[in-house]
């Protein structure tokens, strides 16, 4: 069924009200963090009034509730991404603890000096300084697939590289300034053959379309609750099961072992062996509600409705003089415009797009090497999510006419 | 807003008075604000009397960053030297004339992050020297 965004919107308490007297928000800023629907914060809430206690250990009715909400959260964000079992989902603070625990763990685990890992220009920070980290500690070696002037990977250059013997490829599903969205299956499925691993970061992908971590075979995929109608505070770091049980822990302490000596102890199984200590339990109930939530509504339609969105406002925005969307070219995109707009810098669009309560996005949105490959500081970014209408488009169209106004 | 982009910001940003780079020069100093791009040259000549005899800036960015460097050269010059190494925040915020959020600050305080480390005589310009 396609979205009726009233409908929808009556579910976002933030979508209804003004930025100051008389001003509605027009919010155009889901890729940084997307607004929550009541159900989500009801299930918080009704933890914290009725069943609020410490997970796992204890065995009055309290903790016992807290545990099955806690457990059964993680299950529904396993069927959410189709992972065959729930112990495969561990639960981090978000898409870049996710992105470390694979770098801090596995990889130290299995990466020697001259190792090779492939990234790509368009990551987020979070997916390179942690091997700019590891590059540092253990001499691995980083090779970037190139971005093309059109926005997309340069597959080439890809199946080049990949003749190095590479041990782990690691890349974003989905550009949060280009908007573009990489043949994940394809490429995931050249990395197997060249033998090496895979680390998908879902951070924009797993909010705004269907995410199958079977069809496509992935080794570990990282995403963020907060992106996805969920609370900050909580991500999933998603792995293959072997993985998963080879791998040293991350973090020690409570609830993450077996058993403690006083010299030694013994990991958890899986998931624990990476959760020590207690973890954000309603932001995981929270998570699991927005899981709920975006089912209801299917993450087909979801997609179907940012397609539609993104493309009325790629029209609307070329039709403005000295405006040009970054990453233009590129068909296989979601719902995110970065664009420049001549003789003009992003903060003054930002800053005057505020007095009209659009909230968008201005600076490099962690990517600066993107950034600085295609000579441009800093880029202004509107992003579109389900709740987004053409309405808040044909805003932003005028606001940006009313900022050419002042500087023109 | 039309608070914000007052017209003295959009004045000063469109027709800089004080744009460019002074040679010789007894101060120079240069830094950009990593989050925006925002970057500013600050050269400086000081007179006999231990005054700013001339100042100006060059750089690139927003607004904001453009004209509170505009705005502040005008500020110092004839000052006393010794006075322009005790300027701080409240200064520019005066000058400008409005209420920044946090990362507007940023790029507003960038001129005078640059001028006081050219002072200074210091390698880098932490945000300190003008809290
Ligand atoms: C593509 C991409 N990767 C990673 C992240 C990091 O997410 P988080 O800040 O939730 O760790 C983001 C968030 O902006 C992102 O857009």
């Amino acid at each position: 069924m396609p979205i009726n965004p009233q409908q929808v919107r009556a579910q976002f308490p933030t979508l209804q009200r003004e930025v100051r007297p008389g001003i509605p928000l027009t919010y155009l800023d889901s890729t940084a963090t997307s607004q929550k629907p009541l159900a989500v914060l009801q299930a918080m809430d009704d933890y914290y009034r009725h069943s609020n206690a410490n997970i796992h250990r204890g065995v009055h009715t309290l903790a016992e509730e807290a545990t099955a909400l806690y457990e059964d959260a993680r299950a529904k964000i396993a069927r959410f991404i189709h992972a065959p079992s729930a112990r495969q989902v561990i639960f981090t603070r978000n898409t870049t603890e996710s992105i470390n625990l694979v770098a801090y763990t596995w990889a130290r685990a299995n990466l020697q000096a001259g190792d090779l890992v492939i990234l790509t220009e368009m990551e987020h920070h979070s997916n390179l300084v942690p091997w700019h980290i590891l590059q540092a500690e253990r001499g691995i070696r980083l090779e970037f697939i190139p971005v093309t002037e059109n926005g997309t990977l340069d597959l080439e250059a890809y199946r080049a590289l990949l003749q190095q013997s590479p041990k782990l490829v690691s890349f974003t599903h989905m550009s949060n300034v280009l908007g573009s969205i990489t043949p994940a299956a394809e490429m995931i499925g050249l990395a197997h053959q060249a033998g090496a691993r895979v680390l998908l970061d879902g951070a924009q992908s797993v909010p705004h379309f269907p995410t199958d971590v079977q069809a496509l075979d992935v080794d570990f995929l990282a995403f963020s609750a907060h992106k996805m109608c969920g609370p900050t505070g909580i991500g999933v770091l998603y792995g293959k099961a072997d993985l998963l049980e080879a791998m040293p822990p991350f973090l020690g302490g409570g609830d993450m072992i077996k058993e403690v000596k006083l010299r030694s102890f013994r990991a958890n199984s899986i998931p624990h062996k990476f959760e020590a200590g207690t973890p954000a339990i309603a932001e995981a109930i929270g998570f699991g509600a927005a899981c709920d939530f975006l089912t209801s509504i299917g993450m087909d339609a979801v997609a179907a409705h940012e397609h539609e969105i993104t493309a009325y406002a790629l029209e609307r925005l070329e039709e403005i003089p000295g405006l040009a969307v970054f990453g233009r070219e590129n068909p296989h995109r979601g719902g995110v415009a970065a664009f420049t707009l001549q003789g003009i810098h992003p903060h003054d669009v930002a800053q005057i797009l505020d007095s009209d309560g659009i909230a968008v996005r201005a600076g490099h949105h962690c990517a600066q090497p993107l950034h600085e490959k295609f000579g441009i500081p800093a880029t202004t970014r509107a992003s579109f999510y389900l709740y987004s209408t053409k309405e808040e488009v044909d805003k932003l169209v005028d606001g940006i006419y009313k900022v050419k106004t002042y500087f023109g | 807003m039309d608070d914000l982009y007052r017209e003295i910001i959009i004045e000063h940003y469109k027709n800089p008075g004080y744009k460019g780079h002074l040679e010789p020069h007894d101060y120079a100093f240069e830094d950009s604000n990593p989050l925006c791009g925002d970057h500013i040259e600050i050269t400086l000549r000081v007179g006999a009397d231990g005054k700013v005899a001339e100042a100006a800036f060059d750089g690139h960015g927003c607004a904001i960053s453009q004209a509170s460097a505009d705005l502040l050269i005008e500020s110092i010059i004839g000052q006393p030297l010794e006075d322009v190494k005790q300027l701080n925040k409240q200064h520019i915020l005066d000058l400008l004339g409005i209420d920044l959020g946090p990362v507007r600050l940023k790029c507003a305080l960038l001129s005078l992050k640059v001028l006081k480390a050219g002072l200074y005589g210091m390698g880098e310009a932490p945000d300190s020297l003008v809290e």
